[in-house]
């Protein structure tokens, strides 16, 4: 199962060390990975995706989360009502006939192409999970080219 | 004030009476303030022998310890202590030198990440990039090393930050938002718990190395005579419960007592006190207890439910939450036949060996224990000899028995001694040890003679790497793959050093030897020479049933 956990922690050097050295140790691969300050500087939030073979090393890894002296809070959102949302660029080749096809396709999802140059444009896309898969599917016609993406978001009420 | 004198100053106004460490360039400007500076400082003859004195000083004293190596390799070789105090939970604090941090990154002479190295063996490290952080991250690091599940802190300091000259201010408070343990227990909890107690027929107290840590010792007497159950402790609880109290079944696990195994697989309440459930005490985990409620009693949350899934969590010191629920149980049970049953177990399956007109290593430390009137600081070193020293020797006082229990580091009974004694003057230390250990860390008996730290060691010298051995023996057809050992002469070896040494081949000179040692005002080696091939029994192969004993009983 994936789990989306979000961290407080302080804003210093080496603290993402600890946290991934946390799954590293156990064998476990973070999916995705968000970092950014907050409105407090001195404080950053962590939000991760990571897949749970056994909750038992979960539990495990979320209470060892929080002996770290430089983690404030940890939450598991997996359980919990909040709402995810993923950046993703994509840069696809298409043909001139294609692009009405094209405009169609982003029009049905929160996408827009910021840039082309030539047969290559640049999309842009914020949504959840479940739909910036179907997104890449519906774009896999015309050729990606290459893809990044954030890592999920999330936040809870 | 200097970086350097900063360091000074704070550890001063942290109350540290004693250092121990080792001298090298990246540490030269604290080095040259230690020259006069108001604390004893002992220089050991390797690293590895600082980190484990600074364990054994806090494990015997119960306050902070404290060791000093220089960047690079003399960091590097502190890590095995630090990995052992880790594990063991002790409050040390270990301080490296760096390089100067224009360098750092740079493989410059001497450099390693020792923060990055230690990162999974410490509580918290720290790397010191500017002087005027250095007050706040000592306080820090004293206070996150001795406060809740303790632990050793590493700071890391460069060069120029020891030797930059900034206006010194001490932090009077220490306020870290992201730790704040729990001390007290959740009153909801402790009331289950009582509940749960006067409910049970078959109890069971399950006491760790969180007793000594909180001082609890009084508190679970208290509560093991209220409701009358039988304590067990494991290797690092040993000490925490009077060992010849009558409620004490002394220690449980792979080479506990077959009465103490045998009445926690058949229990129907455990209270788990400062304990963690580790492999070696619970054997097979799937049919691990199988009739038992469990409270557990823990301040790391991490602690609990981890091996063994609890039915009262109760997070909180152990002291504090074993008076809350003393003073909380109004009804007690009526364990008069279970203690009957604990009671017939003891008769049946008592401790025991085939005494020989050979040394045998249990009557080495019957008679250790008779010499010293059960009153000695004992260490130990790892394998056989540790293992010996837990089941025949009866600790009745807390901090009297250190050795090293979850990370097993052989090396570690010597250093540790010297800290105890350095810690407790006043006390008789004895290092039981193998003749395998006695050479990892052999080089102390420079800093002990030079430094006057009378301890006593009795190698029990088989030849082998006895546990091994022992394992070899048992479930690899006697295949003694690189476990014999070629020895050098100990007495000789200690007499050179400026220490005395015994040696022993008879039974009838063991005592005297003993005896020997004590009256003699120097560090000393005995060397007896065992029967080489004696096991350590009972045993319970590794992955069984803990009640699934091999070797001199049912």
């Amino acid at each position: 199962m994936r789990h989306t956990i979000s961290v407080l922690v302080e804003n210093k050097f080496g603290v993402l060390a600890r946290i991934a050295g946390l799954f590293s140790a156990r064998g476990y691969n973070i999916a995705s990975l968000s970092v950014s300050e907050t409105l407090d500087p001195a404080i950053s939030y962590l939000i991760m995706v990571v897949e749970a073979g056994d909750e038992k090393i979960l539990e495990q890894i979320k209470k060892q989360l929080n002996k770290l002296i430089d983690v404030i809070t940890v939450t598991d959102f997996t359980k919990k009502e909040h709402i995810n949302r993923e950046l993703i660029l994509v840069k696809v080749k298409y043909s001139a006939k294609e692009e009405t096809e094209l405009e169609d396709i982003l029009n049905k999802y929160v996408a827009k192409m910021i840039q082309h140059k030539g047969d290559v444009a640049i999309i842009e896309a914020v949504d959840e999970q479940e739909k910036i898969k179907r997104l890449l599917q519906d774009l896999d016609q015309f050729g990606i080219k290459e893809l990044v993406r954030t890592g999920r978001v999330a936040m809870g009420y | 004030m200097t970086g350097a004198q900063i360091l000074i100053e704070c550890l001063k106004r942290e109350g540290v009476q004693v250092m121990f460490g080792y001298p090298g360039g990246a540490v030269l400007p604290i080095f040259d303030r230690l020259y006069d500076a108001p604390l004893r400082f002992i220089l050991t003859r390797h690293e590895q022998g600082a980190a484990h004195a600074a364990d054994g000083y806090a494990r015997a004293t119960g306050k902070v310890g404290v060791c000093i190596a220089t960047s690079g390799p003399g960091a590097a070789n502190l890590t095995t202590g630090i990995a052992n105090a880790y594990m063991d939970s002790i409050p040390i604090v270990a301080i490296t030198g760096q390089v100067r941090t224009l360098l750092i990154g740079n493989d410059a002479f001497q450099e390693a990440d020792i923060t990055g190295i230690t990162r999974p063996i410490t509580k918290h490290n720290y790397l010191v990039k500017d002087t005027k952080d250095l007050a706040r991250i000592i306080r820090e690091a004293f206070y996150i090393a001795s406060t809740g599940r303790p632990g050793p802190v590493l700071i890391d300091i460069p060069v120029d930050v020891q030797q930059q000259d900034i206006e010194f201010i001490w932090p009077e408070e220490v306020d870290i938002r992201g730790y704040k343990p729990t001390y007290f227990g959740h009153p909801g909890q402790i009331k289950k718990a009582a509940k749960l107690i006067a409910q049970s027929k078959k109890p069971i107290i399950y006491a760790g190395g969180g007793i000594i840590t909180s001082g609890a010792h009084h508190e679970l007497k208290e509560l093991a005579e209220k409701i009358q159950a039988p304590v067990t402790m494991t290797l690092m609880g040993l000490g925490g419960f009077p060992g010849t109290h009558g409620l004490s079944l002394g220690m449980l696990g792979m080479h506990g007592t077959a009465y103490a195994n045998h009445a926690i697989m058949e229990a129907d309440l455990i209270i788990a006190v400062g304990a963690r459930f580790d492999d070696r005490v619970t054997g097979r985990l799937d049919v691990f207890a199988p009739h038992a409620k469990i409270v557990h009693i823990d301040i790391d949350p991490a602690s609990i439910s981890k091996n063994v899934s609890v039915d009262i969590p109760i997070v909180g010191d152990a002291k504090n939450v074993l008076g809350q629920l003393s003073e909380e149980i109004k009804e007690v049970p009526d364990t008069s036949v279970w203690l009957a049953t604990v009671e017939a177990w003891k008769k049946k399956y008592p401790l025991q060996y085939k005494d020989d007109v050979k040394i045998k290593p249990q009557y080495v430390i019957e008679q250790i224990y008779e010499a010293t009137g059960g009153e000695a600081i004992i260490t130990t070193e790892v394998g056989q000899n540790q293992m010996w020293a837990c089941q025949w020797y009866k600790y009745n006082h807390p901090r009297t028995f250190i050795s090293s229990g979850g990370l097993g580091t052989m090396g570690f009974g010597f250093p540790a001694a010297m800290g105890a004694k350095i810690g407790c003057p006043q006390s008789l230390v004895f290092d039981i040890a193998g003749d395998g250990s006695i050479q990892m860390n052999i080089q102390e008996l420079a800093t002990c003679v030079s430094n006057k730290i009378n301890v006593k060691v009795a190698i029990l010298n088989n030849g082998y790497l006895g546990m091994v051995r022992q394992w070899q023996e048992l479930f690899y057809k006697k295949r003694y793959s690189y476990t014999s050992l070629y020895n050098p002469d100990f007495v000789k070896l200690a007499e050179s050093y400026g220490a005395a040494g015994i040696r022993v081949t008879k039974k009838e000179e063991v005592r005297p030897a003993i005896e020997k040692a004590l009256s003699v005002d120097n560090t000393v080696f005995i060397d007896f020479h065992i029967e080489p091939e004696e096991n350590v029994f009972p045993m319970v192969p590794a992955g069984e049933a803990i009640n699934r004993m091999i070797g001199g009983m049912a």
